[in-house]
């Protein structure tokens, strides 16, 4: 597929050693995002992240993505602690985050355009069965604001997806979009993952969303995040409307529900 | 209950007018700003009759249009000139330091922590005041006036500029470090485009700033220029050919933010407002 490495199989595609990130403001006060984290993910794996506002997800996120060092333990990437941002990572943003100048085409190449100031014939034409298979392939000459919030985001999806990056990062994604175009998004985004297989870390507000895309899904704390639970989903793939309609599905649900909504949770 | 009244006001809406009124009305409608620019002309040719106003206080549109033709066209030219040249001269060496500083100041806390606070003050000198020093300091030629407009301009250009550098989505900026793209690339790829619609607004207010501190300058010390054409006229109270420079003034004022607008919805047509498209 590509001439990267392939990684080495046994070695957990991400792993949070003992994470901890202290934030100290402009005022010297000091809050505690992460405390004491510590998880792996399978390569391959689908994890949905869910926890209260302001539990540290975000934060989780950005020391994946090289974005923000942790001040305490270690982030690992196939064994390699995280030093800065990596080749083998895409970033989807909780907004499309387009550019408003560039036609859909050429902002899902920005990264490369961006990063060595050119863009390969190969690139585009990549960029060209991307969009088609988010299904905006009559698009690729129009400007972001021509298009749909839904349609924007996926233009940032197919975007992190242009150089085939082994590790996806979401974060809330789909938190923007109305609740029929999300669970479009849903299945959607499904479809790509089983057609190309990616380590995924999906971070959400939404239950029913993690319940429907997760393999295992990490219930955090309030402030300071911490890992309160790590819950196998077990649902069969692949997963449908009817996966939402099956017993399981609530029974997981309303666990975790409980497990946010448990008193001090929300503190 | 409801249906009666709300299918009323539908059977008593006015029928279509003849396409001949609507024609009419449209063409009243299109022509609305100039004939209340003609009507308030009339009114002041009217007004300053009827009172029978004395011309050196305030002189009659029509008076004013006489004495600019009476003034040689090759007259006008050279004042005009002029006066264009230093407002160019001062704007372009504003815009093309005010920009890079602006970048500078959005990404530097350190810069913009000492440079900031001197800007402000010399955007709060007064510089009507500091032109006379100014002309003792760098003597005859364009180079005071270049400079007095130069003053006067670059202060909206930077802190317009710099709000637009900082108001790029934060989420970009990460997909930028998140690439491994280097701060000037940030800057180049993203974050000057996303100021370009808050720097057309500083280089729409600030052309106009130019033409202001060229006359203010022509005011202190100047051989030719529309400012001192004005200040030559109105010491001989030759005041309708003052009036004629002022409306010169306003129309190269007019026609030069005119050109920057033309400008960004030429070259950057992305960046205006969805109902101005």
């Amino acid at each position: 597929m590509t001439t990267r490495m392939e990684p080495g199989g046994e070695r957990p595609a991400i792993r949070f050693d003992r994470v901890g990130q202290v934030f100290t403001s402009s005022d010297g006060s000091r809050v505690t995002a992460l405390e004491d984290v510590s998880f792996t993910l399978r390569r391959h794996e689908f994890v949905a992240v869910i926890g209260p506002s302001g539990c540290g997800k975000s934060t989780l996120l950005r020391i994946i993505a090289g974005l923000v060092r942790p001040t305490d333990g270690q982030a690992e990437i196939y064994g390699l602690p995280v030093t800065g941002p990596r080749e083998e990572v895409g970033i989807v943003f909780q907004q499309p985050t387009l550019l408003p100048w560039l036609k859909v085409r050429d902002n899902i190449t920005f990264p490369m355009k961006h990063k060595h100031g050119r863009v390969t014939a190969a690139e585009k034409e990549r960029a060209d069965q991307l969009l088609e298979m988010v299904g905006l392939g009559d698009f690729a000459h129009k400007r972001p604001d021509e298009l749909s919030g839904g349609m924007q985001q996926r233009v940032g999806i197919a975007r992190a997806l242009l150089h085939d990056p082994d590790i996806l990062l979401m974060d809330e994604p789909f938190s923007a979009l109305d609740a029929l175009t999300r669970d479009e998004m849903s299945f959607e985004l499904l479809r790509i993952w089983t057609e190309r297989p990616k380590t995924v870390l999906f971070i959400t507000h939404s239950i029913p969303e993690a319940l429907l895309l997760a393999d295992r899904i990490l219930v955090m704390s309030a402030r300071p995040g911490r890992v309160r639970e790590i819950i196998d989903v077990g649902l069969a793939r692949p997963r449908s409307m009817q996966t939402l309609s099956e017993p399981r599905f609530h029974d997981i649900a309303n666990h975790i529900r409980a497990q946010v909504f448990r008193p001090g949770a929300l503190a | 209950m409801t249906s009666p009244t709300t299918s009323a006001p539908r059977s008593s809406a006015p029928a279509p007018w003849p396409e001949r009124h609507r024609r009419l009305y449209g063409a009243l409608d299109r022509g609305a700003p100039l004939l209340a620019a003609l009507a308030l002309l009339l009114i002041w040719e009217l007004a300053c009759r009827l009172l029978a106003v004395p011309s050196y206080l305030l002189p009659t549109p029509s008076a004013i249009a006489l004495s600019a033709v009476q003034v040689p066209l090759d007259s006008w030219l050279t004042h005009t000139w002029a006066t264009l040249r230093v407002s160019l001269q001062g704007y372009a060496l504003a815009v093309l330091i005010g920009i890079p500083l602006a970048v500078a100041l959005a990404n530097s806390r350190l810069l913009s922590r000492t440079l900031y606070p001197q800007l402000v003050i010399i955007q709060s000198t007064p510089i009507v005041a500091v032109a006379p020093i100014i002309v003792v300091v760098l003597g005859a030629g364009d180079a005071p006036r270049v400079v007095i407009t130069f003053l006067i301009t670059f202060f909206p250009i930077v802190v317009s500029t710099v709000t637009g550098l900082q108001a790029t989505p934060p989420a970009m900026l990460e997909l930028s470090r998140s690439l491994g793209a280097s701060r000037l690339r940030a800057v180049r790829d993203i974050q000057l485009p996303f100021a370009v619609p808050y720097i057309f607004s500083a280089l729409r207010i600030s052309v106009t700033l130019a033409i202001i501190g060229a006359v203010v300058a022509e005011f202190v010390a100047a051989e030719n220029g529309l400012g001192f054409f004005i200040a030559f006229s109105t010491s001989f109270f030759k005041v309708p050919q003052a009036f004629a420079a002022l409306v010169v003034l306003v129309s190269l004022s007019l026609a030069l933010f005119q050109l920057v607008s033309l400008t960004q919805r030429l070259v950057f047509p992305w960046s205006l407002p969805k109902t101005e498209k």
